[in-house]
């Protein structure tokens, strides 16, 4: 067990409902790091979110939470602050009987800091959880996890449903929490402009598997994005098409870096926006099962020499 | 200190990080001994990511801008006269080629050229002496 990993799961597997499940999920966030988990609606990011929490049953690989493999002691909870899509407080106690409630439970509670917590994220102490808005009981939870001196921060779609204020305000809880270097944070998220900046590390999720995990910049230089006329990306030798959407205006793709001299001079061929990766990466095979390993639409050609998923 | 980054000026974001900070180090904004934030501190207000801040200083500590402290900051290092005369002939060169892209256009011919130079040189000396 590495010390300087936040956590890593290796080789993970967990079948969940229907014919979905969680394949070879291999990725790890080293110690002191932000890292945005991205991928459509169920490419699988709460389930890994849960099994990485201990929350659900693995049925092949391993995981490492702050040293420890997973399910771990039980102190282990403290050091872990978990922002869900929901609270699961109960809505009628106040913010003063939220804590009341939690704090036996934590041998680090920080009565002061709640309270401080509380004053700087506008929340009233005697408010009720049932009437805080969104973005307030998410503050509500981080101010929580933050009060038990959890060591690692994770959200679950911290951002949907947020106001642009609020997410901006989210950036810069992370960015205060980040300042100690023990200090971790991961995020799944399909809003991928909070991420464009304050992201260290980015691991991309697409039907339960992972398609590539790294830094941000390593991310975003793997791949290129291609725009070019209707009939321009037809028929290449060696290029994988991911996510190839065709009008009759043109025509636009990602391809892998080392791909992209292979197409040609026709085409205009661009750095992507992380917003770009995830669309195409997560653009839905049309008519077809997707192929095992495969990033997105592989290109319709027989001639498309892929060579599989993560790399 | 100050550092204003752009979101569209194309230049990635540690570059801009590292030339505003050097430039103030240079021109003296930024005086031997300043304490600069930490990599975490710095990262939080400008509100990027750890690893941009860290190689923005990564790469003025290998140039002997600024040493850092692991865990706590960094400070501007005395300038090293080598390097200051370094930087300054390359914005020599930057100012100079302007010119001639300039003179280029206008259709300005050497001679005439030379004759602005020294006309600048000796209005800076009069200035001087004055």
């Amino acid at each position: 067990m590495s010390s300087d990993l936040a956590f890593a799961l290796r080789g993970v597997g967990t079948a969940v409902a229907g014919n979905f499940r969680l394949r070879d999920v291999t990725f790890e966030l080293p110690t002191g790091y932000v890292m945005g988990l991205i991928g459509a609606n169920g490419a699988g990011k709460t389930t890994t979110i849960r099994c990485l929490l201990g929350m659900r049953r693995i049925d092949a690989g391993e995981i490492e939470l702050l040293g420890h493999r997973v399910p771990g002691p039980v102190e282990l909870r403290q050091d872990v602050g978990v922002v869900l899509d929901h609270t699961c407080l109960v809505g009628d106690w106040r913010l003063t009987e939220v804590e009341r409630t939690l704090r036996p439970f934590y041998d680090r509670w920080d009565a002061a800091g709640y309270r401080r917590l509380l004053g700087e994220f506008g929340l009233d102490p005697r408010a009720r959880v049932k009437d805080l808005s969104r973005g307030m009981a998410m503050k509500l939870m981080i101010a929580v996890a933050l009060s038990h001196q959890a060591r690692l921060l994770v959200f679950d779609e911290p951002s949907s449903g947020l106001d642009p204020v609020t997410r901006d305000e989210l950036v810069g809880i992370i960015g205060d929490f980040l300042v100690d270097e023990g200090h971790s944070v991961l995020f799944s998220t399909h809003i991928t402009s909070d991420l464009d900046r304050i992201g260290d590390y980015v691991t991309l999720l697409h039907e339960g598997r992972i398609v590539r995990t790294g830094t941000k910049d390593e991310i975003l230089d793997a791949y290129r994005i291609v725009r070019a006329g209707p009939d321009d990306l037809r028929g290449l030798v060696g290029v994988q098409l991911i996510g190839a959407r065709r009008t009759p205006a043109g025509s636009q793709a990602l391809v892998r870096t080392e791909e992209a001299a292979l197409l040609g001079g026709d085409v205009l061929v661009e750095a992507p926006t992380l917003e770009e990766i995830a669309v195409h990466v997560g653009a839905r095979a049309p008519r077809r099962e997707p192929d095992p390993g495969v990033e997105g639409d592989p290109a319709r050609h027989a001639s498309s020499l892929s060579t599989g998923g993560a790399s | 200190m100050r550092v204003v980054l752009s979101n569209s000026a194309g230049v990635p974001l540690y570059q801009q990080i590292k030339e505003q900070l050097g430039t103030a180090i240079l021109t003296g904004e930024l005086a031997e001994g300043s304490a600069l934030p930490s990599v975490r501190a710095l990262a939080r207000d400008l509100r990027i990511s750890i690893i941009t801040t860290t190689r923005a200083y990564a790469e003025l500590a290998a140039e002997g801008f600024i040493a850092t402290v692991p865990g706590k900051g960094a400070y501007v290092l005395p300038l090293d006269s080598a390097l200051v005369r370094e930087q300054l002939l390359r914005q020599i060169e930057d100012g100079l080629q302007a010119a001639l892209t300039a003179a280029r256009q206008a259709g300005i011919r050497r001679d005439e050229l030379i004759g602005i130079l020294d006309g600048l040189i000796q209005a800076e000396q009069h200035d001087a002496v004055r």
